[in-house]
């Protein structure tokens, strides 16, 4: 894990049709899954390969968050949460508020 | 203490604990100002972390708006069709920045082709112009969101670093340093101790000595 190790990596974005057949454009690999045993499978399938980034959305995520909790302390893949065409759940918010007060041990952006 | 009872009260074994406490005092320091500039460097990241969430947040809606107009006028096997096979296909590399020895990801994206109409796979007859716009706002926000993936890695993993080095440095501030500094004052009274129990022994066969040489008495 040296700064000068190079290798190709591949993004993925994960969630319902619509919220997710846009990014295909962009030459995302698209996988759609809408049921919480397909998104687990498929979010484990993932990340053992060259994924370095997966983006999920966030009405998915909420059914597999222990599956996500699993690769916070990874260096890769990280999976980022994306709102669905449905908006935006507040969740990723709510996770950044816990990192912090994981680190600093109090909430300090209460605003 | 409960562990007074295992330690060996002897001067080799409080060399040795002076000396570990030694290395538990500076172990703690640096340790601290590790803490503190790993916290410096994650307040900058949150914050960076939190303005790009907004953004990306904020740009996606407009793309996933855009999107549902398109698809309400296209079919959905003509949407399908029209975005089945991409043109452009974008690789990461990934390279590792060191933050205070927290490896974290960087990432550069490479696309197949530079040119930015490469975007569209499709041909406009059959499609709403919706779609162009939904598909050219994905596009735009493409770099936001991968930084924001950098960002909100870096943030996870500074979090976790942050929090083992407070618990480190909470161990040696209130467990390690007073343990040790309590075993050292235990065993250098029990020594003293030893000692004054020694002069007094000498003192009292000095005085029997004298006593019996010269019948003298205080």
């Amino acid at each position: 894990m040296k700064g000068c190790v190079k290798s190709m990596y591949k993004v993925a974005v994960m969630g319902d049709r619509d919220s997710v057949l846009g990014f295909k454009a962009l030459g995302l690999d698209v996988f759609i899954a809408e049921n919480k045993d397909l998104a687990a499978t498929q979010i484990h399938d993932l990340a053992s390969k060259k994924y370095a980034v997966i983006y999920i959305t966030e009405t998915l995520a909420a059914l597999i968050p222990q599956d996500i909790a699993r690769y916070k302390d990874e260096p890769l893949p990280a999976i980022i949460l994306i709102p669905g065409k449905k908006g935006s759940l507040g969740i990723s918010m709510k996770n950044l508020k816990s990192s912090v007060e994981r680190a600093v041990g109090i909430d300090i952006f209460k605003d | 203490m409960a562990t007074s009872t295992t330690t060996n009260m002897t001067r080799m074994e409080l060399t040795r604990l002076k000396q570990r406490l030694k290395v538990a005092r500076r172990g703690h320091k640096l340790l601290k100002d590790k803490r503190d500039e790993l916290m410096k460097q994650f307040l900058d990241i949150v914050r960076l972390n939190k303005e790009l969430r907004v953004n990306v947040e904020e740009a996606l809606m407009k793309a996933h708006a855009s999107f549902t107009v398109a698809s309400a006028l296209m079919s959905p096997a003509m949407l399908e069709q029209a975005l089945l096979y991409p043109k452009q296909s974008v690789s990461l590399n990934v390279r590792y920045q060191n933050i205070m020895s927290v490896n974290v990801p960087v990432f550069d994206f490479k696309t197949r082709s530079d040119d930015p109409s490469e975007i569209f796979p499709y041909g406009f007859a059959m499609t709403s112009g919706e779609l162009d716009a939904a598909v050219d706002a994905l596009s735009r926000i493409f770099q936001d969101m991968l930084k924001l993936a950098e960002v909100e890695k870096t943030t996870q993993l500074l979090a976790e670093e942050i929090e083992k080095t407070r618990r480190r440095v909470s161990a040696l501030e209130y467990v390690m340093i007073p343990n040790t500094m309590e075993k050292i004052r235990y065993i250098s009274m029990k020594l003293e101790e030893n000692e004054r129990g020694n002069i007094t022994r000498l003192m009292k066969v000095k005085d029997m000595i004298l006593k019996e040489a010269h019948g003298y008495q205080d």
